[in-house]
């Protein structure tokens, strides 16, 4: 006779609320692992997809993610003239925060090296890729979009072509895609106001030097367009992404690029690296502590349900020692419920986190390893917390059964 | 030893002293009595005069301080010394029978007796068995699937004692079984034991205030500040 189970038929709503109780305490603990699991897929989600075998940046600097990297375009051209190279392409990424339908929208611009690179690697829920130098993007649903919508960023309207699914950024907002140029655009609009002021401080400031004295026709291309004005340096990006050919070995290729003394490089690990132990390190962290100490609360907490259980059946328990009965029998009794609470809790958690974290603003992800662990250490919570019970349940004197 | 397999309990001598210093409480002053198999026994007395530090040192549950206690035959005690593993001894020896029923409240009434022989090595088959035959003789076997809370408190001892029973024990120790029911339950309890004593050839001990019952048993002893009084043979 299974004394446990006979004493769970007879407390059926009593044992299926702690259980409950238990269950959702258990799922919250789930759930700061899916979303530790997310903050680590999100931070790598680009390096991972991007294919890049190295990101050549600016020079010392950790970017383009764990901090800013500015790097003139035309480096492309450089590295791919780099022996090993298969292709390089421009990379700028940016996040820009807009009022959508009255409500704020963070969008992460990511350009897409275009005509090159029209997003084929992007898997479309919706839609197509990108045909067109200017005006069209891709948009992840996270967003909210639809497919066909105009949507004014700066002085332009883009279209929305496609519909990814699950593309976001390292602080788990939507990504858009654009060709690089319309993703430069975005990021550096200025306004007509903006840009009449720095044309006349630009003619102020040239009309005092000796060139802007002895070239006054240099004096008048100063106050036009920036385009006018040769001198001015060419577009800026964020990090210029390297393919290696099959068979090469990416660490050479880094070698000869690291010769150059105007830029760095970074294998993808090193990336991965760069952002694991940079810009996610401390949430990281901070979710990794926090989960550990929902642990112990529900460690404590199953400790303190136990033993309350032990104390309503002190007296069925002084009377199975007075009739005979082993330790083991009574033992059994508690830890059998103890595992069984910690099993039922433990399914609970992950049903109703089934149900409930695809409902929530950033990705939680469950994965099957972190779910064996959690099973491990629910199951070593129940033991260790039937403790506290069975140390009560063996201090009852059979004598007590008279009190 | 041919006297002492026919004994289901023997006590020689018992003292039991709580306390100490200027504290003391003598419960038990040299206590001696012996009791036969298949005989019942009534052990009178006023409150706080050692009846139930009798009936807790003969069940191995709080030894005396000197005296020895054979029960079957085997020395079981000598002062606080226990010769045997208790709970072993008492589960295949010994049966209790308290005021309250004291049943497991999540078990039925079949399953407490059940229970009682599964913690003694019997299969589960076997256990059911016996258990449903001890119900149907004491009269209770309609009631076998009920919960202690659906059964009356003269059932709920009928299921007690049926558990007491269930392991075939020399010995059956019962506080004040009737002190919970009415003189009619009461009455037919007291009627069980008798029953139990003489068919199952255990010795059964009673505690009881009940001097409304007395005639069913074949003795009764009396206790007065842990002096046990000369026994009262039944005339007839």
């Amino acid at each position: 006779m299974n004394l446990a189970l006979k004493d769970i038929q007879h407390n059926r709503g009593r044992f299926g609320l702690t259980a409950l109780g238990i269950g959702m305490l258990l799922m919250i603990v789930m759930g700061m692992g899916g979303i530790y699991q997310g903050l680590i897929e999100e931070a790598l989600f680009l390096v991972n997809r991007i294919g890049a075998d190295l990101w050549v940046v600016q020079r010392n600097s950790r970017g383009p993610f764990a901090e800013v990297s500015r790097i003139p375009s035309n480096l492309e051209d450089r590295v791919k003239a780099v022996p090993g190279v298969l292709t390089a392409r421009r990379f700028v990424s940016h996040t820009i925060q807009r009022e959508h339908n009255g409500n704020p929208l963070r969008i992460v611009v990511q350009g897409l090296a275009w005509p090159d690179d029209k997003g084929e690697w992007l898997s479309l829920q919706a839609g197509r890729h990108i045909n067109s130098a200017h005006f069209e993007m891709i948009a992840d649903q996270l967003l909210g979009l639809k497919l066909g919508e105009k949507l004014t960023l700066g002085k332009d309207a883009y279209t929305i072509v496609g519909i990814t699914k699950g593309m976001v950024g390292q602080g788990g907002d939507g990504i858009a895609f654009f060709t690089i140029s319309d993703a430069l655009a975005i990021q550096l609009d200025t306004a007509a106001e903006q840009s009449r002021l720095e044309r006349e401080a630009r003619g102020g400031r040239i009309s005092i030097t000796d060139l802007g004295r002895f070239s006054p026709e240099l004096l008048e291309r100063a106050k036009g367009p920036s385009g006018g004005i040769p001198t001015l340096p060419i577009a800026f990006v964020s990090a210029v992404l390297v393919q290696v050919r099959p068979g090469v070995d990416p660490e050479a290729v880094a070698q000869t690029i690291r010769g150059w003394k105007d830029v760095s490089v970074h294998t993808a690990e090193e990336q991965r690296e760069l952002l694991l132990k940079g810009a996610v390190d401390k949430s990281r962290r901070q979710i990794g502590l926090f989960r550990t100490l929902l642990v112990l609360i529900s460690a404590i907490i199953m400790a303190l349900i136990l033993y309350t259980l032990t104390l309503d059946k002190v007296h069925d328990i002084a009377m199975l020692k007075l009739m005979g009965a082993r330790n083991s029998v009574i033992i059994g009794l508690i830890l059998q419920q103890a595992i069984l609470l910690g099993a039922i809790g433990y399914a609970v958690a992950y049903l109703l986190g089934q149900e409930l974290f695809p409902k929530f603003p950033r990705q939680v992800i469950i994965t099957e390893e972190d779910l064996i662990v959690l099973g491990g250490i629910v199951l070593a919570i129940s033991v260790l917390s039937s403790f506290l019970g069975i140390w009560k349940a063996m201090s009852v004197q059979p004598s007590d059964v008279l009190s | 030893m041919q006297e002492q397999i026919k004994k289901a309990v023997e006590a020689f001598n018992l003292i039991k002293i709580y306390g100490s210093g200027n504290t003391q409480v003598h419960a038990l002053k040299d206590v001696s009595f012996s009791l036969s198999q298949g005989e019942v026994i009534a052990l009178l007395g006023p409150s706080g005069s050692g009846k139930s530090t009798l009936l807790t040192a003969l069940g191995l549950v709080n030894p005396p301080t000197s005296g020895q206690v054979f029960i079957g035959g085997v020395q079981v005690l000598d002062g606080p010394k226990i010769f045997v593993e208790e709970r072993s001894f008492r589960r295949k020896n010994i049966g209790f029978v308290f005021q309250k029923a004291n049943l497991i409240p999540f078990l039925d009434a079949l399953e407490n007796v059940q229970l009682a022989l599964e913690i003694n090595d019997v299969s589960a088959r076997q256990a059911r068995k016996r258990a449903m035959e001890l119900l149907e003789y004491l009269g209770i076997a309609e009631r076998a699937n009920n919960l202690p809370t659906q059964l009356s408190g003269g059932q709920q001892q009928r299921v007690a004692v049926a558990r007491a029973l269930a392991n075939r024990p020399n010995l059956i120790l019962a506080d004040e079984p009737t002190a919970a029911l009415d003189g009619f339950q009461g009455r037919k309890v007291m009627e069980l034991f008798r029953k139990v004593a003489h068919e199952q050839r255990a010795g059964v001990i009673v505690v009881t205030h009940d001097h409304r019952s007395l005639d069913v048993f074949d003795r009764t002893l009396q206790m007065q500040d842990g002096i046990l009084q000369p026994s009262q043979e039944k005339e007839g």
